[in-house]
Formats: C-alpha cells, structure tokens, sequence
C-alpha cells in the first residue's frame, strides 16, 4: 500500500541526526532553540521532551495518516489533523508523566506543553507523509530527527555557555545575534556530514 | 456520504476520540487516592483526595486562602508555607517569590498539586474566614459602567477591617462552564455586620465583572468569601494620603465613613485624591463633598482628566498623578507627623503613584495598596 523508500533503519536513523538535521539542515523549530539554549539544564529537559513528542507523535500521525487520511481521501485536511494529533498526544504525555515520573515532569516543567506549537514536530511528520515512509522508517525518521534537535540545542547551549563569559563580543552581537551568527555556523558544519547518507 | 461532509467529520471524529482518551485518562491517572493535609503542626488535619492544586483542595474543607485572581498563577496571592518536600518551585511561582520566600518554602498553592500527604503553615486568622450565604438587596448604577451592589447576609455576621475584601463567587453562567471567584474591596461600613456592599465596574470580556453587570438581579443568591487583606489604616499620626480611580473608590469609603463615624485615629489627616476622565465616570462626590464639609480634617482633591468644555468642571484638571504631585509639592503642609500613602486602582495607575510618591519623600514602607490583577 505504501511505496517506502528503500532506506536502511540505521541509515535513515543517522541521517536524521547528522544530514538531514531537522533544525540545521531545514531550520525548524528555531524559535524555541533560541529562546531555551540560553540555560544548559533546561536546554537537556526540552532536548528530551522534543525527541518523545516527536518519535511518538510521527507513530500515531501514521497510523492517522495511511488508516484515515489516505482511504478518506482528505490529505487537503492533514495539516489540520496533525495538529490535533499532536496537541492531544502532547495532552496525555504530559499527564502520563505527571502521574508516573514527577522528577522527570518537573524538570521537562512548561516545556511539554510548548512543544505542542514547536514546528519541528509538525515538519517532522509532513516530512515522513512527502517521502512516504513505512511505519518502521516513520518511527525511526520521528526518534532520530528529536534526537537531531537534541544533540543540536545541547551543541548550541555549550557553545552559548563559553560565549556568555566572553567579552570580546561587540556589544550590538550579544545575545541574539551571536547566538543567530553561531547557529550559521554550525549549520555549515552540519553540511560536512552531507556527503555521507543522503536522505530525501 | 457527501464528499463535502467526509472532512469535517474525520476532524470532529478525531477531536472527540483524542478528548475522550484525554478524559479517561485524567480520571485514570489524576487519581491519588486520600491523602492528609496536616496544618501548622498537626494543630488541624484534613483527609481530602489528592490530585488537585492545594488551593482549591483547601477551599474544599472551608479554607480560604486568599486569592484574588481564583487559581489561575496570576495575582500572586495565595502564597503559603509548604514544609514537605513537593519539589523545586515552578516557573509560573518564581515571578512572585523573594529569594527569601524561595528559601523557606513558601509557595503558590494554586500551583502546588496535592498528592501525597504534606504539612503546610497557615496563618491562624485564615480559619476565621468564611463562606457567607448572601442575596443581593440592591443594585445600583454610579456612573454608566461601575454598579454598587449590596449583599445582605442570609444568616450570621461578618467582621471585617475596612480596607479589607471579599471574593465573589461567580457560578457557571452562559459559555463559562466553571465557578471562578474574584476579589472586590468592601465599601460598607464595618458597623453593618449584615450587609456587604461592593463597587463592580464592568470591564469588557471579564467573567465575574460581565455576570454581575449583564445577569446578577435583586433577589439572587450570591456567596461570599472573607474577609481577606491588609489593607487597612495604620495606627500612625502620619496624614493619610489616597488615591484612587473607578472603583478603587470602594476600600476608601468604607475607610472614611468608618474613622468619621469611630473618629478613630484623631491625630491623623485625610487627603482624598479621587481621578477620572469626564465627569460621566465621576461619583460620590455630593456625598463626599458633604463628608468633608462637616469633618475638618477630610480634604478631598476630585480630578477629571479630560473634561469637555460644556461639563462646566470647576475642580482639578489633568491625570489624578500630575494632580498629586502639585498637591504634595505646593498644598499640603509637610508637617513632622509625616505622609503615609494608601491607593487602589488598576495597577498602572498603582505604579505611577507610587513613583510620584517617592519623588515627593514618601519611603515604599510607608505606601499601602493591594494590587487586583
């Protein structure tokens, strides 16, 4: 029923992490990784949250999306329902953690329900619909691509801690506009791991 | 089926069974079973079921901690001392924390969760506030957006300081599904232990403010929450300098027709800055001007800020600040008994205040207000 790409699990899941970076390669999701890299800690709790919400929500949105959408014929409406999806499974995760891990839901604190309007998430899953993937691939492209976000908020966190205690920023750059400039950079980085897998 | 129906349907179908989920699972998960609350030392121990905010649990058992937005992390009221460990302090409670109320735990309980059993510190005089069964007695226009509403107590009586406020208990009405409370200075004297008289003036879209402007009617049956506040006269021969805009009007009447009526504090003088726009929002001023008239130490300053020429206003002109600063600097005498200052109003107006009292020599220790946000 579906035309999966022939990708590999691992392939597909280093991609994600290192060519394909969800926020360096394809810049979303920027708006919250500016805002949070400022502080290490919280920078790890939304790493985490992000990286869940993602991998669970790809999961269910396709299920959603190849046992509803697809034989509905109402892929005009997938933004729509996506949204929903995400925003209610955000809505549970949030209370699953509440009732089973209060350490972890304090640390991960406001940031759960933020993420619901994090548009990672949402790029993630149009992505997995574009290119068609299996629901393994799905799972795996939805894991690797928070894992993405993760390890590039806690890159640009470290990066930010050294910068804050560097006073050789001109004072017009500080803040924002190094953190833009440091991000242009690293993306430029990321573009080195390009010629290993390439993923479309 | 109708290609056209096929979409919506799918969107609504798949809300509904996401919200159903989300309901099984908040009566699945949110459920900690009874926990104990055991209040300043075991002195008083409640059983109540976990799984909701401390404030709101508390109000369950009649005790009423002051809260003056209803729970929602806003005024920054409700504070209370937690000694069980409910872990780090939230972001929505650290804008309202000192660091020394971060240091002994003092914390939000409308952000605190009940969930196992916890030792929380009151204040005694908590346990002294009631819920009072009311009905409304009158309602009556002041100016074209503020009611004065009088409740009479069904049973019983309420003893209050003036300057003090009650919540108002606004039940389900129209679109909003849930009963949410507000806070409303009292403007009756304290001597009427049967009454309750509060100024409401009708902001656009607010819950509490909308329900008793559009549906409350005489004969209702309200509930009340108090008495609550510090806000009060301090016991110093210092002058009392007020102020106060719209309804902020409401704790100072109490406060002037209770000291003319007691002559309480006789060393003290009395300014009255009242401010408004025009005078359609302008009131009480025959009334006030009367009080003065017969009391030598009441002054009052009444200041419109846009009056129009046919209005024919012989008082003060310009913003009830702009009037407060030229009475400090050139009217009133700077005696040794020194100034006190005392406001309540929006906190825009509470801020400039404050400023401009500074400016004139008034330390921050000695200005007096509850903010209502």
């Amino acid at each position: 029923m579906i035309d999966a790409p022939s990708v590999g699990l691992l392939s597909l899941f280093l991609a994600s992490i290192l060519t394909s970076n969800v926020l360096l390669a394809n810049f979303l999701g920027t708006c919250s990784f500016i805002s949070i890299s400022k502080d290490f800690k919280s920078s790890m709790g939304l790493g985490v949250a992000v990286t869940l919400v993602i991998g669970i929500t790809a999961a269910v949105c396709w299920a959603v999306l190849y046992f509803i959408i697809q034989p509905l014929g109402i892929e005009y409406l997938s933004f729509i329902i996506f949204i929903i999806v995400i925003a209610g499974v955000v809505q549970m995760l949030e209370m699953i953690i509440d009732r089973f891990s209060p350490a972890l839901y304090l640390a991960l604190g406001i940031f759960l329900p933020l993420i619901t309007v994090n548009c990672a998430v949402l790029g993630v899953i149009l992505f997995m619909q574009i290119r068609k993937y299996n629901f393994p691939q799905a799972v795996i492209f939805g894991f690797g691509s928070g894992a993405g976000w993760w390890l590039a908020i806690m890159l640009l966190a470290s990066i930010r801690k050294k910068l804050d205690s560097n006073n050789a920023i001109p004072a017009g750059l500080k803040g924002t506009g190094i953190t833009l400039i440091t991000i242009g950079f690293m993306a430029m980085a990321f573009v080195g791991f390009s010629g290993m897998i390439a993923v479309q | 089926m109708s290609p056209i129906l096929v979409g919506p349907l799918t969107v609504a179908g798949i809300s509904t069974v996401l919200a159903l989920i989300i309901a099984v699972l908040d009566k699945a998960l949110n459920n900690y079973g009874d926990v104990e609350i055991s209040i300043n030392g075991g002195e008083k121990k409640l059983e109540v079921k976990g799984g909701s905010p401390l404030l709101s649990t508390l109000a369950a058992e009649n005790i009423f901690v002051p809260s003056a937005c209803g729970g929602r992390g806003t005024c920054g009221a409700c504070k209370c001392k937690v000694i069980s460990d409910v872990g780090p302090h939230l972001p929505t409670e650290l804008p309202f924390m000192s660091p020394d109320e971060i240091a002994h735990n003092v914390r939000l309980s409308c952000q605190v969760k009940v969930r196992k059993n916890i030792e929380i510190e009151l204040p005694r005089e908590l346990f002294s506030i009631k819920k009072y069964k009311t009905h409304v007695e009158k309602i009556r226009d002041v100016t074209h957006d503020i009611k004065e509403v009088l409740f009479a107590l069904d049973s019983g009586e309420i003893d209050f300081v003036s300057g003090q406020y009650v919540q108002l208990v606004v039940p389900p009405y129209g679109d909003i599904r849930e009963s949410t409370q507000r806070a409303y200075s009292m403007s009756s004297k304290p001597s009427d232990k049967k009454h309750v008289e509060l100024l409401i003036r009708l902001v656009p879209g607010g819950i509490a403010t909308t329900w008793v402007h559009k549906f409350l009617k005489e004969g209702d049956a309200v509930e009340l929450v108090g008495p609550f506040g510090e806000f009060r006269v301090h016991d110093t021969p210092a002058a009392m300098i007020c102020v106060a805009g719209g309804s902020g009007m409401a704790p100072f009447k109490s406060i002037f027709y209770n000291l003319y009526e007691t002559n309480a504090f006789p060393e003290k003088d009395i300014w009255y800055f009242f401010g408004a726009r025009t005078s359609k929002d302008m009131f009480y001023l025959e009334e006030l001007r009367e009080l003065q008239a017969k009391w030598p130490r009441f002054h009052l300053v009444a200041a419109l800020s846009e009056p129009s020429p046919e209005e024919n206003w012989a008082g003060d002109t310009g913003l009830i600040t702009d009037v407060l600063d030229r009475y400090l600097q050139t009217v009133i005498p700077k005696k040794d008994k020194g100034w006190e200052g005392y406001l309540c109003g929006s906190p825009g107006m509470i801020n400039a205040c404050i400023n401009v009292m500074k400016k004139n020599g008034i330390t921050e220790d000695k200005i007096y207000y509850d903010k209502f946000a």
